[in-house]
């Protein structure tokens, strides 16, 4: 379960997030929604620990436990897992080569033994057969010459070969068809669970058709606005933020 | 080129007169007289010397240490089953070297003994080609050569084993020594040449070092230029000189571990139609490391290809030096020329010079260039740590990637294992980053 509480964050002078509170349980899908530069990506990116942000105030909680002192490799061992909007190319790095190296750097951080080559191999090959990723692709560079889809898949692979507790999709639906945001969603809802906890930004309520959330959250002026279940998002996609931005934009 | 009339001789030059004495008598007068006048002439190169504007070689090289001589020596083992020719502190030792395993097709010299015979056709390719004429430390290694090796490679010989020239330095006592090895590739021939700079224990020592190819026509030649650590107060020169003759394919590695201040130039001449050369490095440099490589090639014929590809990974208070110069002379057309430096800069006191340049005198070519510096990219370095890595393992990957995407391009498996161990074996010494 993740809980943040009281969340103040600014980059330098200006304040981005304004004391934002937000639960997800084990097992919930929550959506947030909320128009462009309301603080939607700033709360991934202090989730998941990224510098540059100042948190002023408040906490987050991973399981009761404040994760917001640890670094951001650190959050990743105990199951935090950031799905980028637009995941980086990294030339000269073998994907497997770095899949191999983020998989055993969790587990020397959680104190387990490190795989071993061929377990590995059993471990990815089953993972990327479920996404229809070729293992040839595994051997170029990371994300470089990849599709937006292709990159977005290896995104979805990753989380399934680390499992995390929770994972938070940062506008994954960004840059994709039709076609490769059904497989990116059929990745996520595969990797739905009882114990896992997912949070997916959006802007739209497309993606949430392919990926049913149990509560929606509208977003707007760095803090909650309103909750609400799935039918919140299908009435924003009719009246749109204004409600929520107010006089102030 | 700016020629600077230099007053008054720093006691590094005048220094080197006593040597030039000891050496005059050792064959080749004639050449080693030129060579000797036209080193005095010039001086030893200053920044107002545009080829040597990053690198103050009379600035830095303020006393010159005795000449080298052979000694005892314990080598380290032989890499890969290669065959091995020691030039140690400037003296070729058959005693030390594979002299009885050199393969078919390939014969062995001293230099020592070539200059002793006079023969001409060595003599002759012993000169400069055109394009490396008018460089100074060139000049004073050809006045003062000690020793070095000389290989000729018979026509349509296909060399499979490795040939490797290694220059070592025994350490101790600093000392200088100027070595000149030729490789003589006939027509047709394949060979693969590794030329390694190695010092047995630390020292100031003074090298320059010259290794010039003639590539026969269609002949291919592999080389690498292993250039491995050396004391802060080490001085090391090398001189890389290439002549392509139609359709021959020079392809090579140049891979500088710091050590003091190392330079090399290459001056690579494509004579022929349809030649080709490939010049590929990687520096590594930390604490007061300065590491310059110049090269010039020089299209002298048409439908010829180069490649330059350099990466630089610059730590502590290291400078790195990049020059490239690309001459497309009249006539050869339809030139195939690209050329690319990239540094990647680890710490906030390490300084990257980047000075890539075309000169084209034909009208239907294709030439490029391009030059970057920069730090380790903020948003792969998030994305790695994001999915576990701890910051100095993600910045090693990052490194070890900027500058294996050059290793990758070696052919042998076995060899490009031998550089990414050396890679990694160079970031783990340096932790992570300040």
């Amino acid at each position: 379960m993740i809980e943040i509480k009281n969340l103040h964050v600014s980059i330098g002078e200006r304040k981005i997030l304004d004391g934002l509170n937000l639960t997800v349980k084990d097992g919930e899908v929550a959506a947030i929604m909320g128009p462009n530069g309301t603080g939607k990506s700033t709360l991934s990116y202090v989730i998941s620990g990224r510098e540059g942000y100042d948190v002023t105030e408040g906490e987050v909680l991973l399981d009761g436990e404040n994760i917001l002192g640890l670094e951001p490799h650190e959050r990743a061992a105990k199951g935090v897992f950031l799905a980028f909007q637009y995941p980086v190319e990294i030339p000269g790095v073998a994907t497997m080569t770095f899949l191999k190296a983020a998989v055993n750097a969790q587990r020397r951080s959680r104190g387990e033994e490190e795989l071993q080559t061929p377990d590995f191999m059993k471990l990815i090959r089953e993972a990327s057969t479920k996404l229809g990723i070729n293992m040839d692709m595994l051997k170029r560079a990371l994300n470089v010459g990849f599709s937006g889809g292709e990159k977005k898949r290896m995104d979805i692979l990753q989380m399934s070969l680390l499992q995390p507790k929770f994972g938070i999709l940062d506008e994954t639906d960004s840059g994709l068809d039709i076609d490769a945001l059904r497989i990116v969603s059929e990745g996520v809802n595969a990797l739905r669970s009882p114990n896992r906890g997912f949070l997916v930004i959006t802007h739209y309520q497309r993606l949430l058709d392919y990926i049913k959330p149990d509560t929606v959250h509208v977003m707007a002026k760095g803090k909650i606005q309103k909750t609400g279940g799935p039918e919140l998002a299908l009435e924003l996609e009719k009246s749109g933020y204004r409600d929520y931005v107010g006089e102030a934009a | 080129m700016t020629v600077q009339a230099i007053d008054k001789k720093s006691e590094a030059e005048t220094a080197f007169a006593g040597a030039f004495e000891a050496m005059k008598g050792k064959g080749a007068p004639a050449l080693r007289q030129a060579s000797w006048e036209f080193f005095t002439r010039k001086g030893l190169p200053t920044r107002r010397v545009e080829a040597w504007h990053y690198t103050d070689l009379r600035a830095s090289l303020r006393t010159v240490a005795p000449l080298g001589a052979p000694g005892a020596i314990t080598l380290p083992p032989t890499t890969l089953g290669r065959v091995r020719l020691v030039v140690a502190d400037g003296a070729f030792r058959p005693d030390l070297s594979d002299v009885a395993s050199l393969p078919a097709g390939v014969e062995l010299s001293s230099l020592a003994d070539v200059l002793a015979k006079e023969d001409a056709s060595v003599l002759t390719a012993l000169g400069l080609p055109e394009n490396a004429g008018a460089d100074a430390v060139i000049a004073l290694n050809a006045a003062l050569m000690q020793d070095g090796v000389v290989l000729r490679i018979a026509p349509a010989t296909e060399v499979a084993e490795t040939i490797e020239i290694l220059l070592l330095s025994s350490g101790g006592e600093a000392c200088s020594s100027f070595t000149r090895s030729l490789v003589i590739v006939g027509d047709g021939a394949k060979a693969k040449i590794v030329e390694t700079s190695l010092a047995l224990s630390p020292s100031g020592a003074q090298e320059n070092h010259v290794l010039a190819f003639a590539i026969g026509a269609g002949a291919e030649v592999e080389h690498i230029a292993d250039i491995g650590p050396q004391s802060e107060s080490a001085i090391r020169l090398f001189s890389l000189l290439i002549t392509a003759q139609a359709k021959a394919a020079f392809k090579s590695l140049g891979f500088v571990e710091g050590g003091g201040l190392v330079r090399r130039q290459i001056f690579a001449r494509l004579a022929g139609e349809e030649a080709s050369v490939s010049l590929d490095g990687i520096s590594l440099l930390g604490g007061k490391d300065h590491a310059d490589t110049t090269l010039v090639v020089e299209h002298a014929a048409a439908h010829c290809q180069s490649r330059e590809r350099f990466r630089s990974v610059l730590d502590g208070q290291s400078t790195g030096v990049f020059q490239g110069k690309v001459v497309v002379r009249p006539g050869a057309q339809k030139t195939d020329g690209s050329m690319q430096s990239r540094a990647l800069l680890l710490s906030e006191n390490a300084t990257m010079n980047n000075k890539p340049e075309l000169e084209i005198f034909a009208d239907d070519v294709v030439c490029g260039h391009g030059a970057t510096c920069g730090r380790l990219d903020a948003d792969q370095l998030f994305y790695l740590v994001a999915r576990g890595l701890p910051k100095h393992e993600a910045e090693a990957l990052l490194i070890e990637g900027f500058a294996g995407e050059i290793v990758e391009a070696l052919g042998e498996e076995a060899v490009r294992d031998i550089y990414f161990e050396r890679i990694r074996s160079w970031l783990g010494k340096r932790g992570g980053a300040k």
